[in-house]
């Protein structure tokens, strides 16, 4: 099979390259889309590099926000100052993911864009609606312990991978994105799709389109932020759930509740019933169960993974619990 | 011819010497320094950036081989283990090692100490980890963060104890 490596040496040139070569795919770091290529999963018969454009910087914007620069590593992202004192949440979900060799290779854009995937998905023996087609799902009622409780469909029930893409739905953040007709703002929490009818298609993301940057609202100036992650082992494991939330307290009452769940969709699972619950209340643990349990009505595990239910809730009962009495920040 | 486009030619700098190779663009950074260059020394476990086992120091930084295209670090500085060492011997980490017993096949050992010193360098840069309580704070080394930090490196002979006894001599020395 024909195959071509090109590098862009500036935005507009991987614009060009990609427009002029349907099917081509951005290279970043390298740590998902050379894998992927590596177990047949994906075949692009062109790679553009864009890891060496220059949007590797991270600055500040006149509104308070942050902008990011798609090629900053997420290493360097979790490390730098602002990020550590003015967005917690974000620097801890940076952390939590991968391994120090693999998160000093990620880039921004490329942890956006990695694949959102299960074990039948990365093995080309088994059929999968994601990596092809109609062609079947293996998954229902098959090994689903990492699988979706929420917003699934009968054609896919793969979760997102990204620890940094929950920490970024709970922040608002929004993702740059450039093509041919200029920029565009795409809030995180409206880039990533639900599987339905068409799992093969994980963003709203157009093949001309090129991430160039993400940018943080400012931070709430009285808001506590974490990131807990559940996982199988200590270290270096996918999120079975994870939770990032960042919360406001105004004169004992929750003024603000930003929440986000990882590990049971298809896409960062932004808990807007449970903010619903929270706002106006007082922080108390009826209250956090409460807000649990309205996110989680409407959840549909399989047989494998229905345990995911009380993990979900114990976990966002624990972080709101620590977050509104002083805990982590 | 389609053919062309498949091949480059790319300059490494591995262990101080500049190597110029010709490459087909699909060859990891791993195969091209271990089948083409004879650099044995990042070792092949998984390939599929999950066990550590291939990692180097890239431009000085920790990063495996398997999952990246040698085309893609055209340029680069590589050091493996084996190029740690210098003229007056042998590297801290590689002589915490030793003194430790810190190995057993010591098949994954040089992509170990790759990371270690690349971790050591991380930490004196003040970068938090997924275990650092405070973030604004300078990290301190103790056995947890070891871990943490060391946990993209995988030993199948679990000789884990003696490699943070290792990493924690190089640290109080």
């Amino acid at each position: 099979m024909p195959f071509e490596y090109r590098r862009a040496e500036d935005v507009d040139g991987a614009l060009t390259l990609v427009t002029e070569n349907p099917g081509a795919a951005f290279l970043g770091g390298g740590t998902n889309l050379v894998d992927r290529m590596k177990l047949g999963v994906t075949n692009p018969r062109m790679v553009i590099d864009v890891s060496r454009l220059p949007l590797a910087g991270v600055e500040m914007l006149p509104d308070g926000g942050v902008r990011i620069g798609a090629t900053v590593r997420n290493s360097d992202l979790a490390a730098h100052p602002v990020i550590r004192r003015r967005y917690a949440v974000l620097a801890r979900a940076l952390l939590a993911g991968a391994s120090g060799q693999l998160r000093n290779a990620a880039t921004t854009a490329g942890n956006l864009m990695q694949a959102t995937r299960c074990v039948y998905f990365q093995d080309v023996t088994t059929p999968c609606n994601k990596r092809e087609p109609e062609s079947g799902c293996s998954a229902v009622g098959g090994y689903v312990r990492y699988h979706a409780i929420l917003g699934a469909s009968d054609k896919c029930i793969a979760v997102h991978p990204s620890d940094m893409a929950v920490a970024l739905a709970a922040l608002d953040a929004v993702v740059v994105v450039r093509d041919r007709r200029g920029e565009h703002n795409v809030p995180v929490n409206e880039f990533y799709r639900l599987p339905g009818d068409s799992p093969e298609h994980d963003t709203v993301l157009k093949p001309d389109q090129l991430i160039v940057a993400v940018e943080l609202p400012a931070p709430a100036p009285a808001a506590l932020s974490t990131y807990v992650k559940t996982r199988d082992r200590a270290s270096f494991a996918f999120a079975l759930v994870s939770v990032a939330a960042e919360i406001e307290l105004e004169n004992g009452i929750v003024a603000g509740a930003r929440i986000a769940i990882g590990g049971v969709a298809h896409r960062p699972w932004r808990a807007y019933k449970a903010e619903e619950v929270l706002l106006g209340s007082p922080p108390t643990e009826e209250v956090f169960v409460q807000a649990a349990d309205a996110e989680l009505a409407n959840a549909n595990p399989q047989s494998g993974n229905a345990f995911k239910i009380p993990l979900t809730r114990g976990v966002m009962v624990s972080v709101l619990r620590s977050l509104t009495t002083g805990g982590p920040t | 011819m389609e053919f062309s486009r498949i091949d480059a030619e790319i300059t490494l700098m591995v262990d101080g010497s500049s190597r110029t190779l010709t490459v087909d663009t699909r060859t990891t950074l791993l195969d091209a320094l271990r089948d083409r260059l004879g650099v044995t020394s990042p070792k092949k476990g998984c390939d599929h950036g999950q066990c550590g086992s291939c990692t180097v120091l890239l431009d000085g930084r920790r990063a495996v081989t398997c999952l990246t295209f040698a085309v893609a670090q055209d340029g680069a500085q590589i050091t493996t283990a084996n190029g740690l060492s210098d003229h007056d011997g042998l590297h801290a980490v590689q002589q915490a090692f030793l003194d430790q017993d810190a190995l057993q096949c010591g098949y994954c050992t040089p992509g170990q100490v790759c990371s270690a010193v690349g971790m050591l360098d991380e930490v004196k840069a003040g970068h938090p980890s997924h275990v650092t309580e405070d973030l604004d704070a300078d990290p301190d080394l103790d056995d947890a963060e070891i871990r943490e930090r060391m946990s993209g490196n995988l030993c199948r002979c679990a000789a884990y104890g003696n490699i943070v006894a290792a990493i924690r001599q190089v640290v109080q020395s």
